[in-house]
């Protein structure tokens, strides 16, 4: 019987033991680069949304402010998407003929929701709470990006864990004054000294609290 | 098995590795999520009319409709001191300037694009309205304007009406009403 295995296989096996470990890092390296990718994480992918509202027209162009429409983000988890008759306080007159806004002028005669597509979307064993978040001073911008300027609604940030870590571990490099958080293009003369001054004004738990699994597993 | 074969093998079990959901997205509705449950599909439901809190009976007729006895208020049932008037103010910031303006003259942005005007708020019409009208405008919308009260609570919308009153103040003010103190400085400008 001739031999099932060549001298050669020697060296090829001492090679594999060698190889693996790179073939390991390979398959690791190419997990995490598609996990991060913006086709996992849709991160700046604009949704088909039922009436193309843009923010840049309502916010910028308007002057609105987010709590016009998400009134409950400063005292409560969710920031809550407005209701058809926060839209039809002012498209009861204004663009009537639109056929963009049909939909809108649709819901609020039969009575029956608009079907916005979620953009942003924690998977459900994380916990998220707006409020502490407005509270202690971190700007809708920090985390939404320039919402001000985008004509369809985005996903600035990978909203993985290892973020929300990033900010929990040195919250001082991202906190505004509380009167900012509403405000965008805010841009600190000197974050270093103003990030160490909220923390104690605004007294926020320190970073063995606030990267507790239990935070925000709960 | 040849060791091609089992190659394949675990690289296919690597492949379905990792695939189940269940965790996120689990068998419970977030707030506004679509449920086929109900009818209307609404996970968050709507409130039955005339529901009422335990504890949040709303007796006080001065406070919750701005009337006593069906006739308007004319002092703010609750006390008006700095908090309230700069709660008020970044409540009407967000809430009335985009009609109203910022001076309350009803030359608000979406008044200039196509919006009906309000009236000014500094005629003496409106500057001798007991507050309980205002309070009933903002709760019970006023012609064209839509009401206001999922959006302010019963004292958020005071704090606005003292803002309201502030402001009609301002406009009417002469040099007489600033403090003594700070009156050259005003004169310096002119
Ligand atoms: C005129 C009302 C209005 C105003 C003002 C407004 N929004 Fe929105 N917002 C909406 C509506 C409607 C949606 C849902 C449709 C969409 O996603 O575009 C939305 C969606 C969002 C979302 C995405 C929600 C999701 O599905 O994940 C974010 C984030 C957001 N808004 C932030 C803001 C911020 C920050 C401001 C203030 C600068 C603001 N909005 C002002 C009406 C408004
Ligand atoms: C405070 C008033 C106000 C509210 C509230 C408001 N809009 Fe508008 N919207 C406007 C005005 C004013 C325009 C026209 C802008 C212009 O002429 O420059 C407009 C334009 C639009 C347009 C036309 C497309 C565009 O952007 O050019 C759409 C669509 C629209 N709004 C959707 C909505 C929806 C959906 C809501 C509710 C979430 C909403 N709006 C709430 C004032 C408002
Ligand atoms: C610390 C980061 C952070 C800040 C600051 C923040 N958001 Fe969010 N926002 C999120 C995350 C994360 C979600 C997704 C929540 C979920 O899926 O449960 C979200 C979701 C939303 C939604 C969709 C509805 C909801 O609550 O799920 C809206 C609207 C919104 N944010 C508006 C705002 C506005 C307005 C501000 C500024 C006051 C703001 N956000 C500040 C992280 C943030
Ligand atoms: C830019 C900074 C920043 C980012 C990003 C951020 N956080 Fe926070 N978070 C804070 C600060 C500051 C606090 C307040 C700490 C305190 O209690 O003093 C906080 C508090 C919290 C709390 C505590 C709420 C409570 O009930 O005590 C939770 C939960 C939380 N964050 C979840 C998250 C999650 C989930 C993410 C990612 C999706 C996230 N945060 C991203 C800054 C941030
Ligand atoms: C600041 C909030 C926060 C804290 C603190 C936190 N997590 Fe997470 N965790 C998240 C979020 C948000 C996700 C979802 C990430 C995503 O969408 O991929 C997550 C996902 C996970 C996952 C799923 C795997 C993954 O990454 O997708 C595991 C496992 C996990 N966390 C374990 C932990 C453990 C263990 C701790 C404590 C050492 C911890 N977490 C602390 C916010 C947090
Ligand atoms: C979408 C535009 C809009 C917004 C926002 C708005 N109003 Fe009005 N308001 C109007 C219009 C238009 C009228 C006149 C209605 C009419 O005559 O049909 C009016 C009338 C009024 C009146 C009655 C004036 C009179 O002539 O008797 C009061 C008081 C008032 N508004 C207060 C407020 C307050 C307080 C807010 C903020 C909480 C507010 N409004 C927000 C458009 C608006």
């Amino acid at each position: 019987m001739a031999q099932i295995f060549p001298p050669v296989t020697n060296t090829l096996a001492r090679a594999s033991i060698f190889g693996g470990v790179f073939i390991l890092a390979g398959l690791l390296w190419v997990f995490s680069t598609v996990d991060r990718s913006s086709y996992v994480t849709q991160v700046g992918v604009v949704r088909e949304q039922p009436v193309p509202f843009s923010h840049r027209r309502h916010v910028a162009q308007l002057g609105l402010d987010c709590r016009f429409c998400h009134t409950s983000v400063e005292d409560s988890a969710f920031a809550g998407i407005p209701p058809t008759k926060t839209c039809m306080t002012c498209h009861s007159q204004i663009w009537l003929q639109s056929e963009m806004l049909e939909p809108v002028r649709a819901s609020y005669r039969t009575d029956r929701s608009i079907e916005w597509t979620r953009v942003h979307d924690l998977p459900d064993y994380a916990y998220f709470n707006h409020s502490i978040h407005v509270k202690k001073g971190v700007g809708c911008e920090t985390c939404h990006g320039r919402v001000d300027q985008m004509p369809l609604m985005w996903q600035e940030e990978t909203l993985h864990m290892e973020w929300c870590l990033n900010c929990h571990r040195h919250p001082e490099k991202y906190l505004r004054p509380r009167d900012e958080v509403f405000t965008f293009g805010y841009e600190a003369e000197d974050q270093t000294t103003l990030g160490a001054l909220l923390v104690e004004e605004h007294d926020v738990a320190a970073a063995t609290t606030l990267t507790n699994c239990s935070m925000c597993h709960r | 098995m040849s060791l091609r074969q089992a190659i394949c093998v675990s690289l296919s079990l690597l492949a379905l590795m990792g695939c189940r959901q269940d965790m996120h997205d689990q068998k419970k509705l977030e707030p506004l999520e679509k449920s086929s449950f109900f009818s209307d599909q609404r996970a968050s439901r709507p409130q039955v009319e005339g529901t009422v809190a335990r504890g949040h009976l709303r007796a006080d007729s001065a406070l919750f409709e701005g009337r006593v006895d069906g006739k308007y208020v004319a002092k703010i049932p609750i006390p008006v001191d700095r908090a309230l008037l700069d709660r008020g103010r970044e409540r009407f910031g967000i809430f009335c300037t985009p009609c109203h303006s910022a001076l309350g003259d009803g030359n608000g942005i979406v008044v200039q694009r196509g919006f009906k005007r309000p009236e000014t708020y500094h005629q003496d019409r409106l500057r001798t309205a007991p507050v309980g009208y205002f309070f009933d405008v903002i709760t019970n919308g006023y012609g064209a304007m839509y009401s206001f009260n999922a959006r302010l609570t019963p004292k958020d919308r005071w704090a606005v009406i003292a803002y309201v009153r502030t402001l009609q103040l301002s406009q009417w003010a002469t040099l007489a009403d600033v403090p003594a103190d700070e009156r050259s400085a005003l004169e310096e400008m002119r």
